[in-house]
């Protein structure tokens, strides 16, 4: 089994959340006191439920294994051969109201990725946290860490309080060009505001579905706006958002785009032509039915074999087993998947650090 | 797309001038997006009363959006064929002598499902106003397109975020086979499937009516969960994720379960999304159905049994295979050609397949689904 596995880049692994006393330990004096004196003890979200089985997979919960690098190491890294791993920490910056404390627990959770993950495993690298309430803090948090090439990404979530493609966060994919960050959009929401266009779900298995169509409105928004016109070397990783959804969507857009261009008329290409050129997609979640069936029809819809990052989610309970990737994928892409198109996806990952 | 549609229909599939075909079975289309329009407001004034009409005049509409009209502007006006607007003034879908001309007589209609947008009701703020104005469409629906022309369909346009007011009305225009459908947009306050609209599916399913959710409405929230989009282009293109939150709140409440006869029609928004969605539902409700212990099926089994989508618009990816690919994994028996006349992306239903549909499919696509799921007696 190692051998199919052997020096892959795995593009989405989470750490288990810090506290915030935790994350504490990685602020100045000011910021100290204030988690002290206010009394900011627990700051989680909506998602993913810590006792849900979803949220961690029962023998990885039951190893404790998303607790430390060596855990981590142990049900993966060592185990399969992987080359590299990517963390995206999800931790709930996002959620703050206020700038300020987010601009804080960002600095904090970005330290204490590298002190207590980067600093212990050679093979780890990760992306940084972004306080999104306010783009000028998060440019400030790129220059901050752009020395350190083990940050690969930029990290938002699908949900925030305005499409991504807004002019307002433009300063912030100026400085991850600049810097080669690539700009990772995971799933999640800072819940300031409904999880669908209809409002707020029962469930947290309808807000986890929900976020697939996060996903639609961010990579509409970069491409309508003219974000890949502007920074025209900047790579968008969505991170477990499906991968199934992407093509009937770009079918779409593509064909509004034809009717009613005339809105946007920095688009010199066609939507579908940005995304082959711009968007990566993580392979865990895949949505597809069971079995091989539907597999290679599912993904000749992409109609590139670039676009697609092998990730495994880790600790998020995705496949069972070893069934990390979807049945049937011919050699040249599995290795493209694996390890090809990551490095071309992130170049400070092909650098020493 | 809208300036060459024709006046006439040329044959241009092999299924509609087949010798072998029977005569009964050519060129009944049955068309589950037809937009009626009214001359102005005071088409509605007969229907109203005092109270409400002297309401309407001084305080208007006041939606959820917290505009009178769309919040984006459309990309030409009233987002209709430019070959579409009266001789006799009024906008495009308010003259039955031209929807007949242009569209029912030139393509052989023979049903048509209305479905009224613009002044129904349906996205105000004001509850009481929303109901007032929902039932005087419905009369006005009737009276004006109905009643001339047994073509055209009514539907039972509800004032769904008052569910016992919509079930109200149901109940009281579910005997006149002037109606086949009731009339819901997808944007409601919250999802769905949420128990506050359980009324209107049992009334529905009561009375044997398929519920139509179209595309639209505003709910008070920004049109996505991640906030308002610039571009109409986004909005348009982004109308396939209200309807993924409308079948997943249906299926995840269990409103299947509870109401097993309910029939749902997604209306222009697609279909391309719903493979990705229903796999996305069932891996998901493999982890998590303690969380949803009242479902007694996978996701993909009541949607399969519950669900249909109008064509109109269609996703169109470069290779029909893939279309063809997505419609099979639907189902056949699951779509229902839509025109969306009188609107600027109008598919004409000689053109808008690609070749290579088999004639059956594409038979079953604009007559036989539409006779399963409509009453149209």
């Amino acid at each position: 089994m190692q051998g199919d596995f052997e020096a892959a880049i795995d593009c989405d692994v989470h750490p288990r959340l810090p506290t915030p006393k935790a994350l504490s330990a990685h602020m100045d004096d000011f910021w100290r006191d204030t988690v002290e004196v206010r009394g900011i003890d627990v700051w989680d979200s909506a998602a993913y439920p810590a006792n849900a089985p979803f949220t961690v997979r029962p023998d990885w919960r039951q190893a404790r294994a998303d607790a430390s690098p060596a855990g981590l190491a142990a049900a993966t890294l060592d185990r399969f051969g992987f080359g590299h791993a990517i963390l995206n920490c999800l931790f709930p910056v996002q959620a703050f109201r206020d700038e300020n404390l987010a601009a804080a627990f960002a600095r904090a959770t970005n330290d204490w990725i590298a002190r207590e993950w980067l600093d212990k495993d050679p093979r780890l690298r990760a992306s940084l946290v972004l306080p999104i309430q306010s783009p000028a803090r998060s440019v400030e948090e790129i220059e901050r860490l752009a020395a350190d090439r083990r940050f690969v990404q930029v990290l938002v979530l699908a949900m925030g309080e305005s499409p991504l493609g807004k002019s307002r966060y433009w300063p912030i994919y100026a400085a991850a060009e600049k810097h080669g960050f690539a700009l990772g959009v995971h799933a999640g929401s800072s819940y300031h505001q409904a999880v669908t266009g209809s409002g707020w779900p029962s469930y947290f298995i309808e807000d986890y579905a929900a976020q697939a169509a996060g996903f639609h409105t961010q990579l509409g928004s970069l491409i309508c706006e003219g974000v890949f016109v502007k920074y025209p070397k900047l790579k968008v990783v969505l991170i477990e958002s499906g991968v199934s959804w992407l093509p009937p969507y770009l079918w779409r857009l593509a064909k509004s785009w034809r009717g009613v261009r005339q809105e946007v008329p920095w688009l010199d290409r066609s939507p579908e032509e940005f995304a082959r050129d711009h968007v990566r997609l993580t392979l865990q979640p895949f949505d597809a039915p069971p079995g091989a069936a539907h597999i290679g029809r599912i993904l000749d819809q992409l109609q590139s074999d670039d676009m697609l990052l092998f990730a495994t989610d880790f600790p998020h309970w995705q496949f069972d087993g070893e069934a990390m990737l979807p049945a049937g994928l011919a050699p040249e892409l599995k290795r493209k998947i694996l390890i090809d198109n990551a490095l071309a996806t992130y170049p400070r990952l092909g650098r020493s650090p | 797309m809208n300036l060459d549609a024709p006046l006439r229909h040329e044959p241009a599939t092999e299924s509609e001038a087949d010798p072998r075909l029977p005569a009964n079975t050519r060129l009944k289309i049955i068309d589950g997006d037809v937009h009626p329009a009214l001359r102005s407001p005071a088409d509605l004034k007969p229907y109203l009363s005092q109270r409400w009409w002297e309401h309407f005049q001084t305080w208007g509409g006041r939606r959820r959006s917290g505009m009178s009209y769309e919040p984006y502007p459309k990309s030409q006006p009233r987002a209709s064929r430019r070959d579409a607007w009266p001789e006799e003034g009024g906008a495009p879908g308010s003259s039955l002598r031209l929807m007949r001309e242009q569209f029912l007589d030139a393509y052989g209609i023979e049903y048509g499902i209305l479905g009224p947008l613009g002044l129904t009701g349906q996205s105000e703020f004001n509850l009481e106003f929303a109901g007032a104005i929902a039932s005087a469409a419905n009369d006005w629906q009737r009276e004006s397109f109905s009643k001339p022309e047994p073509r055209l369909k009514s539907a039972i346009v509800v004032p769904y975020d008052d569910a016992e007011a919509a079930a109200r009305e149901i109940d009281k225009r579910a005997d006149d086979p002037a109606y086949a459908q009731v009339f819901m947009l997808t944007r409601s306050q919250e999802p769905a499937g949420r128990k506050r609209y359980w009324p209107i599916y049992a009334a529905a399913e009561r009375h044997g009516l398929p519920v139509g959710m179209h595309v639209f409405g505003a709910s008070g929230h920004p049109y996505t969960g991640a906030g308002w989009p610039s571009y109409y282009i986004e909005e348009s293109s982004g109308h396939s994720t209200s309807c993924q939150t409308v079948v997943t709140s249906l299926v995840m409440e269990g409103v299947f379960e509870r109401f097993p006869k309910l029939k749902v029609v997604i209306i222009e928004g697609g279909f391309g999304w719903l493979p990705a969605l229903t796999w996305r539902l069932d891996k998901l409700f493999e982890r998590m159905r303690s969380e949803v212990p009242h479902l007694k099926r996978r996701p993909s089994e009541y949607i399969r049994e519950h669900i249909w989508l109008t064509t109109q618009p269609m996703e169109e990816p470069k290779d029909p295979r893939q279309l063809f690919d997505v419609m099979e994994w639907i189902g056949w028996d699951r779509l229902l050609f839509a025109s969306d006349y009188p609107h600027w992306d109008f598919d004409d239903p000689f053109r808008a397949f690609p070749a290579g549909l088999p004639r059956e499919r594409l038979h079953q696509i604009l007559t036989s689904n539409g006779k399963a799921v409509y009453r149209l007696a």
